[in-house]
């Protein structure tokens, strides 16, 4: 493993910002990982940390057999992680709003521009990536379809679900839209929430990505096994949301990954001062959840979960 | 008449309400005035103010309907916020929304419903609180042909006729230039403070417009209507912090710079050193300047415009 200073900057009174690259092996691009882009995606961050530990052991054991070059960056964005910030704290921009970058430009397009730069020219590229909307998802890949697209290959992961998703005019500035521009094969995943880390579901996505390298003959290594799916293909819109008729106290009892049947109560929307029931939450199909809202106040129209209905797949 | 054409309710004792003031006067055209999209930007206040007011002291001018939107993000402006609270992604970016998103995705979407059909709509924006803008209209290049001609009645200084990207198609203005309701973004000023002056400058235009399309009896004299410099094409020039500091700098903006000139520096404050001379490279006009301080590698300093 060689560790290198990807993009640094100086700041007007913090210390020097850094991004660090862990490189395994040499010779042909293969794999770019990037994990913690905001200064919230902490299971993002523990998940690689997890993938350059193991890929560290097995180098040092001599099992690592690389003839390519994989790359992980753990952490790009350490200044806003520093100080409990999602964005970039002066000016609030997000770095993967901003990619492909521009290295004349603004702060951010500099660190977008700095990572996209290192991690340009791979053949396979994997983001540890988190929504706007805040909440628990299911693990998947997530694949934005520019045209560029490799669904097959996404299966790979054995991950319950791949989610294809039509890019809307902001999402092409986005790293998983622009890699693939660029003729990178790129995977955005997603699991649970991020600020927490979830060990078990941690271990899912790692044995996951381990298992994508080798199917891909990037290494010859597997982790212990952890379930390998078929992976369910559907179009995002295919998923039906279930949002708050009202706004008050979001009293949940399922969560993601949570099977249900139609007409099950999935949640109570709560009066907040009075306690009484305001609106009951039932489940419109059968199905899974697959996205569910966690946090306790729900304004209306709030999409409290996302369902991925079993009748279209079984 | 004071209406409310979006509400929904918070989870604690309380409605999210977007206003807007219908102010009538015979006619049929519809003049939409819309600010506050942005939390921290305020100079619109000032002109929904002043036109309030002109308006309802001499209704007997006017000759149609204006409908004057002062918040279209109330939690953010009441809370110095420049997005909407408890939201990750900026309102200018969101349209045209959505009736089976989120919250402020339903928000923007009957926004965008409300003002869609409008003869036109004036978007004012005061930058932000990094930067200081001189009086402008900004215009895709897509919609160049069409609002050229109203932005010159606007007493302002400047028309910035960007280039079309991408990112900017979830705008409030793209969005309503899209569904063929004309509609002007104004940039003025910096953000969480007023400029009377810019303010008076932008009602005096808004009045002059009015009077353009038939919906004012009086017109301003015209010879107090300020004729802008239109930029087009490659002739905006950025200057980027190369150094992270502390900027410092005596200009103003709305003046002509000189090749070569000193635009300010960028100093360190821990060892007293100059870490950064900004010169202008070009000859020009520059119309943004930096006003917070504190810069990083990057930021934003300056723009001007080539002449």
């Amino acid at each position: 493993m060689k560790q290198e200073i990807l993009f640094s900057m100086q700041s007007p009174f913090r210390d020097t910002f850094q991004i660090k690259g862990y490189r395994f092996g040499q010779g042909e691009k293969c794999l770019a990982i990037v994990g913690a882009m905001r200064g919230d995606e902490i299971q993002q961050l523990y998940i690689c940390s997890q993938i350059v530990k193991q890929l560290c052991l097995l180098e040092k054991r001599g099992q690592l057999k690389l003839e390519k070059e994989i790359l992980v960056i753990p952490s790009a964005n350490p200044f806003s992680m520093n100080i409990g910030k999602r964005f970039w704290a002066m000016d609030n921009t997000d770095i993967n709003r901003m990619f492909p970058g521009y290295d004349q430009g603004e702060t951010t397009q500099r660190i977008a521009a700095g990572i996209f730069k290192a991690v340009q020219g791979y053949e396979y590229g994997i983001q540890m990536a988190s929504s706007y909307m805040n909440g628990e998802y299911i693990p998947h890949v997530r694949i934005t379809q520019t045209g560029y697209e490799d669904v097959k290959t996404g299966g790979y992961f054995g991950l319950p679900y791949i989610c294809l998703r039509k890019p809307l005019p902001f999402d092409t500035t986005l790293l998983n839209y622009n890699w693939q521009i660029w003729e990178t094969k790129a995977y955005s995943i997603y699991a649970g929430e991020n600020q927490e880390i979830d060990n078990a579901l941690c271990r899912r996505i790692i044995s996951s990505i381990f298992r994508f390298m080798k199917r891909t003959g990037i290494i010859k290594n597997e982790l212990p096994s952890t379930p390998d799916y078929n992976s369910i293909i559907f179009n995002e819109e295919e998923l039906i949301t279930i949002k708050s008729p009202i706004a008050g106290i979001f009293y949940n009892f399922k969560k993601s990954g949570d099977e249900i049947r139609k007409g099950e109560l999935l949640a109570q929307i709560l009066h907040p001062c009075d306690g009484s029931t305001n609106a009951e939450i039932v489940a419109p199909e059968d199905g899974v959840i697959f996205f569910n809202h966690n946090k306790s106040l729900a304004l209306q129209n709030t999409p409290l979960f996302r369902i991925c209905a079993s009748a279209q797949y079984f | 008449m004071i209406k409310t054409i979006a509400t929904t309710a918070l989870p604690v004792e309380e409605r999210l309400l977007i206003k807007k003031n219908v102010i009538s006067n015979g006619g049929s055209q519809r003049f939409c005035i819309v600010t506050g999209t942005h939390g921290d930007e305020l100079e619109g206040q000032y002109v929904c103010f002043q036109l309030n007011k002109i308006l309802q002291e001499n209704i007997g001018k006017l000759n149609g309907t204006v409908e004057i939107y002062p918040a279209l993000n109330p939690l953010g402006i009441d809370s110095i916020t420049r997005g909407i609270p408890n939201f990750d992604l900026d309102m200018n970016r969101m349209f045209p929304g959505s009736l089976d998103g989120t919250m402020a995705e339903n928000i923007v979407h009957s926004i965008l419903n409300d003002l869609k059909g409008a003869d036109i709509v004036i978007d004012i924006h005061s930058s932000n609180i990094f930067l200081r803008e001189i009086p402008q209209v900004r215009i895709n290049i897509n919609t160049a042909q069409r609002l050229v001609p109203y932005a010159k009645f606007l007493n302002l200084d400047f028309i910035w006729i960007h280039d079309a990207a991408t990112v900017l198609e979830a705008t409030l203005a793209h969005s309503l230039n899209s569904l063929d309701t004309p509609t002007l973004v104004v940039e003025m000023g910096v953000g969480m403070r007023i400029n009377h002056k810019y303010g008076n400058r932008l009602v005096t235009g808004i009045l002059n417009l009015m009077h353009h399309l038939g919906m004012w009896s009086e017109q301003p004299d015209p010879s107090l209507i300020s004729k802008p410099i239109t930029s087009e094409g490659d002739s905006v020039c950025f200057l980027n912090a190369e150094a992270s500091g502390i900027f410092l700098t005596e200009n103003k903006n709305n003046e002509v710079v000189e090749p070569g000139e000193e635009i300010g520096c960028i100093v360190s404050s821990l060892t007293g050193e100059v870490l950064q001379h900004v010169i202008a490279p070009v000859k020009g006009l520059m119309f943004t300047l930096r006003a917070y301080p504190v810069v990083y590698q990057g930021s934003l300093l300056a723009r001007i415009h080539k002449l």
